[in-house]
């Protein structure tokens, strides 16, 4: 394993971001778009191809991220952008990584660096497209797949996914008074799963957009200047699936992170950095962030409870807080 | 001519090749930059040969081991989209796995070149060729053409990329050919050389959509009312302009390497004259052929037309030709359960092809050979007879079915 001195000077190339005074003012993803306000998915994709610059290739799996983004001749996209299927995600980067390496190697065309980025939704990516991901993980590809997670299938109208969370009302998992709670599955740990599975992936990362200022765009470069396959998850407050106010959507990416609902971590060949220690970090209630969105307004104490406890099981318990769960749920046997 | 050919190297040497080695060998010899596989029998014997290729150095491209036919098929769009050139294939249920990537390559307008290995949909499992599963795409927007032979497999991939990437075309095109009959049936074939072949058929230019960071376009955005109609309406027309891309192509494939393609969307078999005129697509033309060759020795006018371009469907071509005949038979190795008057695909298509015709022929339709059941010479003879002797109304025929059932048009023939 390469030691985390040796994974940092890999990273030198990177050019990271040290002062939000040094973030380029040049936009790649501008206006033309019709997302909601307040929507974090959108500054997701902002962000992501402001860090990884203009030469950069972009296919962005069905959703909210396509329908609402790029409508026809009015386009946010000023690097070449183009739509994949919803489950296509990790194999439309394989296809573009695999074109552009071959037709440099033969010298076709020039042979430059040439970020190839995926963005997929929470189902297109978490769910249908997981298969895919793993494929391109497996790969050995300079590629980046981006989960970005607005916990459900917004754009058909915010359906239930499997990321997510426990109780959440959607029009998938109404609340009514035989069934107080429809949706009863915990998130799915996407991307520890992915992280763990992929002996190729050398950079696996979670991140939130606005908190903690740069933390995102920076995993980007990270991502892209580390070589191979990578993967970044981040979770995205959307005012219309989770039902508040759009001038909450930055307060409420923070909340996820501070009640350690959302850990926040990189994993860089192997090795787990927390980007938000929540171990070491008073941990907010977390009844704190999930009475502020409508989804969860149905909620009596225990929901709330089970919620926390299982946000303490997490991590007190885990293995690795946050990442694996083996010692939690999975244990070893005597 | 034997001597110019040898003189310009155009060949560079024989081999015994199944029709999966024919299509790799132009796979190889058209400089594909991209590959996908995933494993299915029967197509897959195509990719075990690039593969092999890779491994001794004959062949540069990346090559990418899917984890499924979706996945294979949406990297091939992806690829052909930054301007490499691409190679897939299926069959069967893969084929279908793979289906929303196919429509969207056709709907993108990008010009992968696919085999399918024609084979029975499940359920229940079946390896034998049917050729349902190419047969889903001709409404997409896809090119089809069916081969028979070896030799036909290799010419028609190189022929498949020269049609698909005319910027005046940009479909994706389908290189069907029979599971097991072709797949695993080995022939003697001329592997011309890659001089020759470069000199057909142009380096892969996607233009102004290419994805590049140097070209910064936006590739199929949300469109809704706006503009769907307009954009189906480009796919249509370059849909016809195929057509005489395709005569094009043919031509300079038969001067740059000497062959003899005289029609390029059929070949005609002792049709002159002929009062029946069988039709059938893929390995059939084998035993039709000699079914033919021995009834016109009894004196009987039979001919055959083996159709290779499925789409476009050459409509004028074959109105013509067929309606010359007083009846026409055709072989359908599929099914269209429900369809038009119960008939198979092609049956529809030709009696629509001749619903114009001055003269219109009987149309007969003879259901054959499904899920890999041989069609043979004796079959193809009772087709005929069947097709002079039967009533305009029965117009639909099981070939070679184990029970005897009639009922309605439907009349089955025993083996
Ligand atoms: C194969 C397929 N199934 C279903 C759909 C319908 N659909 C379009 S967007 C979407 C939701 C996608 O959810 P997610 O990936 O989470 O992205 P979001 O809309 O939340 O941004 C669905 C189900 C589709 N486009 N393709
Ligand atoms: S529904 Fe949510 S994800 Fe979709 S545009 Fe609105 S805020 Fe963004
Ligand atoms: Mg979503």
């Amino acid at each position: 394993m390469v030691s985390t001195q040796q994974a940092k000077k890999e990273f030198e190339s990177a050019k990271l971001y040290t002062s939000v005074h040094n973030i380029d003012l040049e936009e790649f993803y501008s206006s033309g778009h019709r997302t909601c306000q307040g929507c974090e998915s959108a500054l997701v994709m902002r962000d992501f191809v402001k860090a990884s610059g203009p030469r950069t290739v972009v296919t962005g799996a069905t959703g909210c991220m396509y329908v609402a983004n790029t409508s026809y001749m009015t386009t946010p996209w000023v690097v070449p952008w183009m739509h994949t299927q919803l489950g296509a995600g990790g194999a439309s980067a394989i296809g573009m990584a695999a074109g552009l390496r071959a037709l440099m190697r033969k010298g076709k065309i020039k042979d430059e660096k040439i970020n190839v980025i995926n963005f997929s939704g929470d189902l297109g990516g978490g769910d249908m497209g997981l298969g895919g991901i793993s494929g391109a993980l497996q790969t050995d590809y300079d590629l980046l797949v981006i989960i970005y997670d607005n916990e459900s299938a917004a754009n058909t109208d915010i359906q239930a996914t499997n990321l997510t969370p426990y109780g959440a009302q959607t029009t998938f998992s109404p609340t009514g008074p035989a069934r107080r709670i429809m949706h009863t599955k915990w998130k799915k740990n996407v991307a520890a799963m992915l992280a763990v599975g992929h002996p190729n992936c050398k950079y696996v990362a979670t991140a939130c957009a606005t908190w903690p200022p740069m933390d995102y765009m920076n995993k980007v470069k990270k991502a892209l200047s580390i070589g191979g396959p990578t993967l970044i998850h981040t979770l995205d407050p959307c005012p219309k699936g989770w039902d508040y106010h759009p001038r909450y959507s930055g307060e409420l990416g923070q909340l996820a992170i501070k009640s350690g609902l959302f850990p926040l971590y990189e994993i860089i060949k192997g090795e787990v950095r927390y980007t938000y220690d929540a171990r070491k970090q008073k941990r907010v209630p977390v009844r704190e962030y999930l009475e502020k969105q409508g989804r969860f307004t149905h909620f009596i104490d225990e929901d709330y409870e089970l919620f926390q406890s299982k946000v303490d099981e997490m991590w007190n318990d885990w293995e690795i807080p946050g990442v694996a769960p083996l010692r939690g749920i999975l244990k070893l046997s005597q | 001519m034997a001597a110019a050919m040898k003189q310009n190297k155009v060949y560079e040497r024989e081999e015994l090749a199944s029709g999966t080695d024919g299509v790799a060998q132009a796979v190889r010899l058209a400089d594909v930059d991209v590959f996908a596989a995933y494993p299915i029998r029967p197509y897959t014997g195509v990719m075990d040969r690039l593969a092999k290729f890779i491994a001794d150095g004959k062949f540069d491209a990346e090559y990418i081991i899917a984890d499924g036919e979706h996945s294979q098929f949406e990297i091939g769009k992806h690829a052909s989209s930054v301007g490499a050139r691409a190679f897939v294939g299926s069959s069967g249920t893969g084929w279908l796995y793979a289906m929303e990537a196919l429509a969207t390559t056709a709907t993108d307008r990008l010009p992968v070149v696919a085999l399918v290995g024609n084979r029975a949909l499940d359920d229940p499992g079946a390896f034998g060729v049917e050729h349902n599963d190419a047969m889903l795409v001709r409404d997409l927007g896809w090119l089809v053409v069916w081969v028979s032979t070896a030799q036909e497999a290799l010419d028609t991939t190189l022929i498949a990329y020269r049609v698909a990437e005319d910027p005046s075309v940009f479909m994706p095109c389908a290189v069907a050919m029979d599971g097991g009959y072709l797949t695993h049936s080995e022939h003697i074939i001329r592997v011309p050389t890659k001089e020759s072949v470069s000199k057909f058929l142009p380096r892969y230019n996607l233009g102004k959509r290419v994805m590049h960071p140097d070209n910064p376009v936006s590739i199929a955005p949300q469109i809704n009312e706006d503009w769907c109609m307009e954009i189906r309406r480009q796919n249509w027309e370059a849909a016809k302009r195929a057509k005489e891309v395709i005569r094009k192509a043919y031509k300079e494939f038969n001067s740059v390497f000497g062959s003899n393609y005289t029609n390029p969307f059929f070949d005609e078999h002792m049709t002159s004259g002929a009062e029946t005129i069988v039709i059938g697509m893929g390995t059939v033309s084998s035993a039709a052929k000699v079914a033919v060759n021995r009834l016109r020795e009894k004196g009987e006018k039979v001919g055959y037309i083996k159709l290779r371009w499925f789409r476009p469907f050459p409509t004028e071509e074959l109105r013509k030709a067929l309606s010359r005949a007083k009846r026409v038979a055709v072989i359908d190795r599929d099914f269209a359960h429900g369809g038009p008057d119960d008939g198979g695909v092609l049956y529809n298509e030709v009696r629509s092809a001749l619903f114009d015709a001055k003269n219109k022929p009987k149309v007969v339709d003879f259901i054959a050979g499904l899920g890999g059941r041989e069609i043979s010479i004796e079959d193809v003879m009772e087709v005929v007879s069947v097709t002079k002797k039967c009533k305009a109304d029965e117009r639909v025929h099981w070939v070679g079915l184990r029970e005897r059932k009639t009922g309605g048009t439907h009349v089955s023939m025993k083996r």
